[in-house]
């Protein structure tokens, strides 16, 4: 029940289970495998109960009801909620609990959905691997041993784990596809300015786009549904009307469309067999289903991890100066007040020092650097005109095709500590993911199969901007076709969902 | 100064960066009040605390009283302009970034007007580079009274809008540097874009100042000075005045110029009268700029620079010329009217339009009204007397049917009894028109009781009609004098 809204919207309508009923078995599973798995940075056990009573009573009194009413939903822990603490997984920021709600945990609220609490990640969303947290590592459910990924990495495994069928990501070179991709599940990052960031604590501005995360392509179209739109307090959000996604799929249509399979990507030597044979299957599926799949390419590619690299240090070095020790969150207590810095400095020094960890220091630095006079030109500006042209490989692609296919990740998930103290091997994990960051076009990464270690795979596709009903069409078409998506982590199997 | 100008061996080269803060009604990104004076930390929220995950939306009021004052300092608005983030450590920066313009300011290559100190007839052009909006921080507060070193941090000022603007180098000497400052905050408290208040921090100055000492043929450069901390006009032209001397001396003493030390940053300590070395930061700053992500390049349709150019009206120097062809006045009065701004313009142009006298009505403004109004620290929209009532008043001077003396009583009377009209004060003041077959008649009277005197001014001793004429005062206290003079003089003359 836990795995599917529309089994719990059902219940409650036909008056076979409260709200609060859902939401204490999701309470109960989160207390069967926090310890196991730790997705969670914090439960709101309390809150989540009052929201769902509520929630019953409403419903009793005939009153009208949000869509996603008595729907358990985490968060990522970097979205600001008014209630409970808002941590991005830093020392900087534990028990930092902010006076308002994020805009998308806004929306959620007044769809119905119950927060059942904040989900684990990289500290701060820098990492791929949620092993950067202050909280300690979070595992994957198909695996304890293989990361869930990252840094949505708590978000992907509350879901897979069967805790909540809903969960919110952020993704700013692949945060919600590459964990969704490593734990099987389905997840979306929206057109850049499509979801408010307005709440969402910045790592990169100009890349950083919050996103829906589920089992299946409907639920995630209907999770979007209740967070996309215009707001004005985010200067770089979309005035665009929100399509009805929900409506957008139902057809299961894909026939004539054209979807262009990234050839470079396919045929890379990084990409392991198991996923080169996933997505050729998906190209047999689409196929099947009457859409017609050419190669494509982009041609500057290769360059997408390292602009990104540049691009996104910088912003974050910029955006996380607000964390100084001067007027929340974390500070230094033990500053040597002899400290040849002054007192001042020297606070700034080791409060940022101390509260931060060392992934997250070291792209500050790097960030720093290329942005510093003498730099700035040959790292900051070459860079932007580097994602000018990734940007026009996406117009030319799409002047071509509908939508693009390609792998989400080179691997399945890989073990915990393989990768944590070689920031490159890392980095180069968000090759296939970072160009739609860069080009601020919507991606969905839906599971395909497994590899030969029963590890999930994921496929990935692309679609032009604000053509997420598109996105979800083709997903939707092909879940429709396939069951990938229905597979669960043995380990959990028959457990009481 | 211009004497100073004049008799040093050197050119003196001074740049102003004037920071205002506009008048809006909310912050520069948020929907804060700027109101002054609140108590701490009280106008914030969490896009000016700098909070996690909050983001700057742009003041639309902020970007029109930018344009407004660009247009009005003949500045270009170019079709975009952007926001850069300026970023340093400083605990009344919340978010370790000021949202700034660094290569796209709003306004760019203007310039300010300014009358020549040394030559009030003549107009100096200073050129203006660039004025661009920008956040301002908060406030520190420090105490280090009784050994407590404690700092306190306001943020109500946080994220109010300020305009830098930034002048050429074009200033000769601190006369004109205060010059400059004087029609500055004339043009925007006409223009209403700000309260230019020094004391309140809504003017700042800081002031770029070296010398060109010509030494056989060639230019030695002092090292550039930036003053600082300077709380009035006044204050930056005695501070220039100061580095001047301190600057002429140092290089005489030891012939350090601007190659050995570009730059350095000096206060200025209004008690002392003198500016003293401010700590320098051991490397230069480097604010490591670039362009704010949450916020997009801002288009500014040239319709809407129009639109504003349009509703900018006649700007103060324009005023001053108008005036002095319009009602026949000197350069001084018209500088004196419009210096005290639009309202004060108004109430001068109703009076010369009734009375039909500009000179008489700058005359009674400036003695009688501004005096008043000094006295009694009132601003000209809350003066009793209403300009028409002034102008009625002084019509009936300029028809010679009040002498100055009894128009004086009026006013005294109007000024007590706002509600009066003049007639009803010419009433009640008892004053009453004297017809000429009546002062006719008094001068007769007066000559047939003192023929002495019709001797005396036939000799050529003026004076002694005066006597006559307080003579008359005496006799009819509305007899005007200077009709009753001029009556006595062709009776005396005719005979």
């Amino acid at each position: 029940m836990l795995d599917s809204v529309h089994e719990i919207l059902r219940l409650q309508a036909s008056g076979d289970a409260t709200a609060v009923e859902i939401v204490r078995q999701s309470l109960d599973r989160i207390d069967a495998i926090q310890s196991a798995l730790n997705p969670f940075t914090y439960i709101a056990r309390n809150s989540a109960i009052a929201a769902a009573t509520a929630i019953d009573r409403r419903r009793r009194a005939g009153e009208a009801l949000g869509p996603l009413a008595g729907v358990p939903i985490a968060i990522k822990d970097v979205l600001c909620t008014r209630d409970m603490p808002t941590t991005c997984s830093s020392q900087m920021l534990k028990g930092f609990q902010p006076p308002y709600d994020a805009t998308v945990v806004a929306n959620l609220r007044a769809a119905g959905a119950v927060i059942i609490g904040k989900t684990n990640m990289d500290e701060f969303a820098m990492g791929a691997s949620t092993e950067t947290s202050v909280f300690g590592v979070t595992r994957n459910p198909w695996d304890l041993t293989k990361t869930p990924g990252g840094s949505s990495g708590g978000a992907a495994a509350c879901v897979a784990a069967g805790c909540v069928p809903l969960s919110i990501g952020t993704d700013t070179g692949g945060s919600i596809r590459q964990p969704a991709a490593f734990c099987g599940i389905t997840g979306l990052k929206p057109t850049y300015g499509r979801v408010s960031r307005f709440g969402l604590v910045a790592f990169a501005s100009s890349l950083d786009q919050v996103g829906p995360m589920s089992w299946s392509v409907e639920e995630t179209a209907l999770l979007l549904q209740s967070i996309a739109g215009y707001e004005p307090r985010d200067s770089t959000s979309l005035n665009h009307p929100v399509p009805d996604y929900v409506a957008g799929i139902a057809s299961y249509d894909v026939r004539g469309l054209r979807i262009g399979i990234i050839r470079d990507a396919v045929d890379s030597d990084g990409l392991g067999d198991d996923l080169r044979n996933a997505l050729n299957q998906s190209v047999d599926v689409f196929k099947s289903l009457g859409a017609e799949v050419v190669d494509i390419n982009l041609p500057n590619s290769e360059y997408a991890v390292p602009t990104y690299y540049v691009i996104a240090p910088c912003e974050a070095s910029s955006n996380l100066s607000r964390y100084s020790g001067a007027h929340y969150g974390f500070r230094a207590t033990n500053v040597d007040s002899k400290s040849p810095l002054g007192p001042l400095t020297a606070t700034y020094c080791q409060s940022r020092d101390q509260g931060f960890g060392a992934e997250v220091k070291r792209r500050i630095m790097l960030g720093t650097y290329a942005l510093s006079t003498g730099y700035y030109d040959a790292y900051y500006l070459k860079a932007l005109k580097v994602r000018r042209l990734i940007r026009n490989d996406y117009d030319a692609a799409f002047s071509q095709v509908d939508l693009l296919l390609g792998p989400v990740t080179p691997t399945t998930a890989f073990k915990l500590g393989s990768k944590v103290d070689d920031p490159i091997q890392m980095y180069l994990g968000d090759l296939f993911t970072v160009g739609a960051n860069l080009a601020g076009v919507p991606a969905i990464s839906i599971p395909a199969g497994q590899d030969v270690d029963g590890l999930p795979v994921g496929i990935q596709l692309q679609a032009p901007a604000l053509e997420e009903s598109r996105l979800l069409l083709a997903a939707a078409a092909y879940q429709r076709a396939t069951s990938h998506h229905t597979a669960r982590p043995r380990e959990f199997t028959g457990a009481a969902l | 100064m211009s004497a100073s100008t004049t008799t040093y061996p050197f050119t003196i080269i001074i740049g102003l960066e004037v920071h205002v803060q506009l008048k809006t009604n909310s912050k520069l990104f948020c929907g804060c009040s700027t109101s002054f004076g609140a108590p701490p930390n009280t106008n914030v929220c969490p896009v000016c605390l700098g909070l996690p995950g909050a983001l700057p939306v742009l003041n639309q009021q902020a970007i029109d009283l930018a344009i407004e004052t660009g247009l009005a300092l003949n500045c270009s608005i170019p079709p975009m302009t952007k926001w850069d983030r300026k970023q340093y450590f400083y605990p009344d920066l919340p978010k370790g970034y000021q949202i700034s313009q660094f290569d796209l300011p709003i306004c760019a290559d203007g310039a300010l007007d300014i009358t020549d100190p040394a030559d009030p007839e003549s107009k100096r052009r200073i050129g203006i580079i660039r004025a661009h909006l920008e956040e301002d921080a908060g406030k520190s507060m420090h105490d280090e009274s009784a050994g407590v070193a404690e700092s306190r941090i306001d943020l109500n000022r946080c994220g109010t809008p300020l305009l830098e603007i930034v002048s050429q180098p074009d200033m000769r000497s601190p006369a004109e540097a205060k010059e400059f400052l004087t029609e500055l905050k004339l043009l925007l408290t006409h223009l209403g874009v700000s309260d230019c208040e020094m004391q309140e921090g809504s003017l700042r100055v800081d002031a770029n100042i070296n010398l060109h000492i010509d030494v056989d043929g060639k230019t030695a450069k002092t090292p550039i000075v930036e003053v600082k901390n300077m709380n009035s006009f006044r204050a930056v032209e005695r501070a220039l005045v100061y580095e001047i001397d301190r600057q002429y001396l140092v290089w005489t003493e030891t012939g350090a110029t601007i190659e050995l030390n570009p730059k350095t940053t000096r206060g200025w300590d209004d008690a002392k009268e003198q500016t003293f070395a401010q700590r320098e930061k051991e490397e230069s700053a480097d604010y490591r700029y670039f362009p704010d992500p949450d916020l997009l390049p801002l288009r500014i349709p040239e319709s809407h620079i129009e639109n504003i150019r349009a509703q900018l009206g006649e700007l103060p120097a324009e005023t001053r010329e108008r005036l002095q062809t319009q009602y026949d006045i000197k350069l001084y009065d018209a500088e004196v009217i419009v210096n005290q701004g639009r309202e004060l313009i108004a109430y001068y142009e109703a009076v010369s339009e009734h009375c039909g006298d500009g000179r008489r009505a700058s005359a009674w403004i400036q003695q009688d009204v501004l005096r008043t109004m000094k006295e009694r620290s009132l601003r000209i929209t809350d003066f009793p007397i209403s300009a028409a009532s002034l102008g009625e008043l002084l019509r009936r001077v300029s028809k010679n049917e009040l002498d100055t003396t009894r128009a004086r009583d009026v006013f005294a009377f109007l000024w007590e009894h706002p509600q009066e009209s003049v007639d009803e004060a010419v009433a009640a003041l008892g004053i009453k028109s004297v017809d000429h077959s009546e002062i006719d008649a008094l001068c007769d009277e007066l000559l047939a009781a003192n023929p002495q005197v019709i001797d005396d001014v036939r000799a050529g001793k003026m004076q002694a009609v005066g006597m006559l004429i307080g003579q008359a005062k005496k006799k009819n206290p509305n007899a005007n004098p200077q009709l009753v003079r001029e009556t006595l003089l062709v009776k005396i003359n005719g005979k």
